[in-house]
């Protein structure tokens, strides 16, 4: 008796004595499961605030007040016989000469070739082109003075960005330069105004006229190929192999190859469009149609698992009460089991969608890493997309491109969001209505 | 007639094809009294005419577009003289371009009129005669092919039956676009990497350790070595996932722990929207943050302390990777543990174990094959990585085990040789499917062994 009571004690004093160790493994154990997820976290917090701070100076851009007088013989143009000035001579005038003098009108200590020279690169290279179409529109300009608020040269601009007060390090700018910038600041004729431009323009050389209309429209008519191929081809099997499809080998088959595409890499895709879509076919390089045929094939692994799932979660009294009344096996699925499923069908669909919108590397392979400045009106035409862009801009060295870069990330995770948003809520809304 | 004004009328022709048949039905059967009499419905035997109309002319018109600029083109080229025509791939394909750019413009009648140009009226002539030919081609194609089908109308006609017969081959015929996209990689994997291996042996490609693939293009050219062992590059690309299982590992797994197990429904309502953010964004933006923020960073870090730690260190592409891999491995081990039956769990809890015990020697035992399956998926999704290792990793190819050399990888290579700038042919640009074979074959076989793994060793509970 005595030795049972001891030898139990002893058990149990020894298991007291290890509770404390097991339960600080336990502790520990938490722990490192919420350290976890805060590392997770952190670093999305850390990329997304890295890359709105650096979006920011993309989206405001400094101009220039300068007094710029429409003076005739600066502009090169002359009367015609009715006493106007014609279209065709306003277009072909010399504005860059009218600048050019106006600027030494206002900064009439400069001299020598090469400081003029500065002075005129304080001003974007686009400015001749803003100044033709406001004559364009109206003539009666010339012969007047005004002072026009006109677009900074992207190095004035990062200088001015970059620095709380002008005068510090001069960045691309040279020593005078710096000069005559502070100069117009002391008399307020520098102002920052919110950037248009990053919308209304396509790619450029010049960091402060680059903008992603290109990349945007070029995404835009990708995800309508995209779309177009992969939602009624993806359906259409989701709806035989869960439907129709008998149980023998050749179903295995197309199965597992499905599921073996959802597993190759997105660079391979790239390598059959440039392989068979460009070299056997002859489509266009670098067309959206092209882009959107590869994507279309990478999207469709994704649409199809998830029609899948939504059609087998369609309640079987359902298809046997459609059957009960006479329907054929066609008209049950097509009239009750995908109206059924559509809002889950809907929902993989938008998410492949949003998987595809992101992905650069395909398309990288079939050619749309070239520079394309015009907005691409068809869908044979050359386009880029945004993240194509985002990697091309991500190359260049010029501070300025670092600055659109990230603004041109940002945009394109909002766009992101909005669509994985819209496509949450559906699938909220879908669960809500099978559960009632 | 372009691509889409010919869609929009063959849809228009279709929608009306469809009316007809409706139409026609009733009227062959004696008028809308007869309709209970019909063995179909008058919509479905409209919609057996419309997919008539439309389908046949459908693939019509897709196969004539894909096969109609090659054909020009051959068409062209008969016509030139004869000593243009022995040219080369490469010069025929220029002045080739220069005829193309001609026609595209209008010609007038005053434009000087030397070989050229003659082609390039040739041209334009070529390409109005197909656009002429085609549209009547489809337009006489659905109207043969409605007439061929309303003629049999009758009362007794099986039309829902055909109908949906129809629909059925069309949809199996979609399920195979699966099996051709797949025999299509194949194919052209193979087909070039064949190429490659006849100008470089297997054994070099597999085994040799220098990997500078520039072809002389002359006899004399200066560093022209050639050399396609790619050795290097398989062990940048392992260094690069293992620095970046590494990290995911550990991190992916307890916090689908953690998730699973541990949280209340407030965490994990943040947690679970963190982590899809996470497996959403893009991998540029990933590079991106890779190639300015964090290398950088790493370099500041390193250099600090009197490391050499290169500008593009594979240390900080494996990081970025890492963060990139953590939600697929969460997601797929949280399906893992969550496969597991409660009653394992609360049984061990039952006998006086914490619960980080019972985690870690019952749960996690149970969820084993499911939680190695995952780990190789996400090896499998690292290898194939691009983006963020052509942005962030270098591209010399370096054979080091440190983390902080720059090392190149199988797909900065693959980017690297297709979008530079030379020929298509050359040993060079085979080189890139070569890799992408290797690439397929090794993500292929990781698919396939972590199927296998968690199909064999799942434990059948119920």
């Amino acid at each position: 008796m005595k030795q049972t009571k001891t030898s139990k004690s002893l058990i149990t004093s020894s298991i007291e004595k290890s509770l404390k160790k097991r339960h600080a493994k336990e502790f520990r154990f938490k722990l490192m499961g919420r350290m976890a997820i805060g590392f997770g976290f952190l670093m999305l917090v850390i990329l997304i605030f890295d890359i709105a701070s650096k979006a920011m100076p993309a989206f405001y851009q400094h101009h220039l007040k300068i007094d710029v007088e429409y003076n005739k013989e600066w502009l090169e143009i002359a009367l015609d016989e009715q006493g106007n000035f014609a279209e065709e001579a306003l277009n072909r005038a010399n504005y860059r000469s009218m600048i050019r003098n106006s600027l030494y009108q206002m900064f009439p200590e400069v001299k020598g070739r090469k400081d003029k020279k500065s002075l005129l690169q304080l001003l974007s290279s686009n400015v001749e082109f803003d100044l033709r179409d406001q004559l364009l529109k109206n003539p009666a300009l010339i012969g007047t003075k005004h002072s026009i608020w006109l677009l900074a040269d992207g190095d004035v601009d990062s200088y001015l960005k970059s620095n709380a007060t002008i005068g510090e390090k001069n960045g691309r700018i040279n020593a005078k330069q710096a000069l005559w910038v502070q100069s117009l600041s002391e008399n307020e004729k520098i102002k920052a105004s919110a950037n248009y431009l990053f919308f209304t323009n396509s790619d450029s050389r010049d960091p402060e006229l680059a903008g992603i209309k290109g990349a945007l429209v070029g995404t835009l008519l990708t995800m309508l190929v995209t779309l177009a191929i992969s939602f009624p081809i993806g359906l259409a099997t989701a709806i035989y192999l869960e439907e129709f499809a008998p149980k023998n080998r050749w179903t295995d088959i197309i199965e597992i190859n499905i599921n073996n595409l959802a597993a190759v890499p997105s660079i391979v895709f790239g390598l059959l469009g440039l392989a068979v879509i460009i070299n056997l076919f002859g489509l266009p390089r670098s067309a959206s149609l092209v882009g959107g045929i590869v994507l279309s094939l990478m999207t469709l692994p994704t649409i199809i698992i998830a029609s899948r799932a939504s059609i087998k979660a369609v309640p079987i009294s359902i298809k046997e009460a459609a059957t009960g009344l006479g329907a054929s096996k066609m008209q049950v699925t097509l009239g009750h089991v995908v109206p059924i499923a559509m809002p889950g069908i809907l929902t993989g669909t938008i998410i492949g969608i949003a998987q595809a919108l992101g992905e650069t590397a395909p398309l990288l392979m079939i050619g749309m890493v070239a520079f394309i400045v015009d907005v691409p009106s068809g869908f044979t035409d050359a386009a880029t997309v945004m993240p194509v862009q985002i990697f091309l801009w991500a190359d260049s060295p010029e501070q300025g491109f670092l600055a659109k870069t990230s603004a041109a990330i940002f945009v394109l995770l909002v766009v992101l969001f909005m669509i994985t948003f819209s496509a949450t809520l559906l699938r909220k809304k879908f669960e809500n209505k099978v559960n009632k | 007639m372009n691509f889409s004004v010919l869609i929009v009328v063959l849809a228009s022709m279709t929608l009306f094809s469809y009316w007809f048949g409706m139409k026609r039905a009733i009227q062959v059967s004696g008028g809308v009294s007869e309709i209970k009499n019909m063995s179909s419905l008058p919509q479905q035997f409209g919609s057996l005419t419309a997919l008539y109309c439309g389908l046949p002319s459908l693939v019509l018109l897709i196969a004539w577009s894909l096969f109609e600029p090659e054909l020009i083109r051959y068409l062209l080229i008969k016509t030139l003289p004869l000593e243009i025509q022995a040219l080369s791939n490469i010069d025929i394909g220029l002045y080739l371009n220069d005829i193309y750019l001609q026609a595209s413009n209008p010609i007038t009648a005053d434009t000087v009129l030397n070989v050229k140009t003659q082609a390039a009226i040739q041209l334009q002539q070529l390409q109005t005669k197909a656009a002429f030919l085609q549209t009547g081609l489809i337009i006489s194609c659905s109207v043969f092919f409605v007439t061929l089908i309303t003629r049999r109308f009758q009362s007794k006609f099986p039309a829902r039956n055909r109908a949906e017969n129809i629909i059925k081959l069309v949809f199996l015929l979609c399920s195979i676009v699966a099996v051709l996209t797949t025999i299509g990689i194949v194919m052209s994997v193979l087909m070039e990497s064949i190429k490659f291996f006849s100008a470089v042996s297997p054994i070099d490609f597999l085994f040799g350790t220098q990997w500078s693939p520039q072809i002389a293009m002359r006899s004399d050219q200066v560093g022209s070595s050639g050399a396609f062992g790619a050795v290097p590059l398989f062990t940048g690309t392992l260094l690069i996932t293992f620095i970046a299982m590494i990290i995911a590992a550990p991190v992916g797994l307890m916090t689908a722990i953690y998730l699973s197990q541990y949280a209340s429904p407030k965490l994990r309502g943040i947690a679970k929207p963190m982590l899809e953010i996470l497996a959403g964004i893009p991998t540029v933006v990933y590079g991106f943050f890779a190639a300015l923020t964090v290398a950088p960073f790493i370099r500041e870090m390193g250099e600090s302390i009197g490391l050499s730690v290169a500008s593009e260190s594979a240390l900080a592409a494996g990081v970025v990777m890492a963060v990139m891999i953590i939600p697929f491995v969460s997601s797929l081990s949280d399906d893992a543990l969550n496969a597991v039956p409660k009653a394992l769990k609360e049984g061990s809890l039952a006998i006086g174990a914490t619960e980080s015990e019972s985690i870690v020697k019952v749960l996690l035992p149970a969820a084993l094959p499911g939680i190695v399956g995952a780990l190789l998926l996400a090896v499998s999704r690292a290898i194939g990585e691009t983006m963020i290792v052509v942005m962030a990793a270098g591209m010399a190819a370096n054979l080091s085990a440190n983390p902080l050399d720059a090392v190149t990888t199988v797909t900065v290579q693959i980017v690297t040789l297709l979008t530079g700038d030379q020929e298509f042919n050359s040993p060079k640009t085979s080189a890139a499917f070569a890799l992408a074979l290797m690439l397929f074959i090794s993500t292929l076989a990781l698919n396939i062994i972590a199927l296998k793994v968690i199909r064999k060793y799942r434990e059948q509970y119920d």
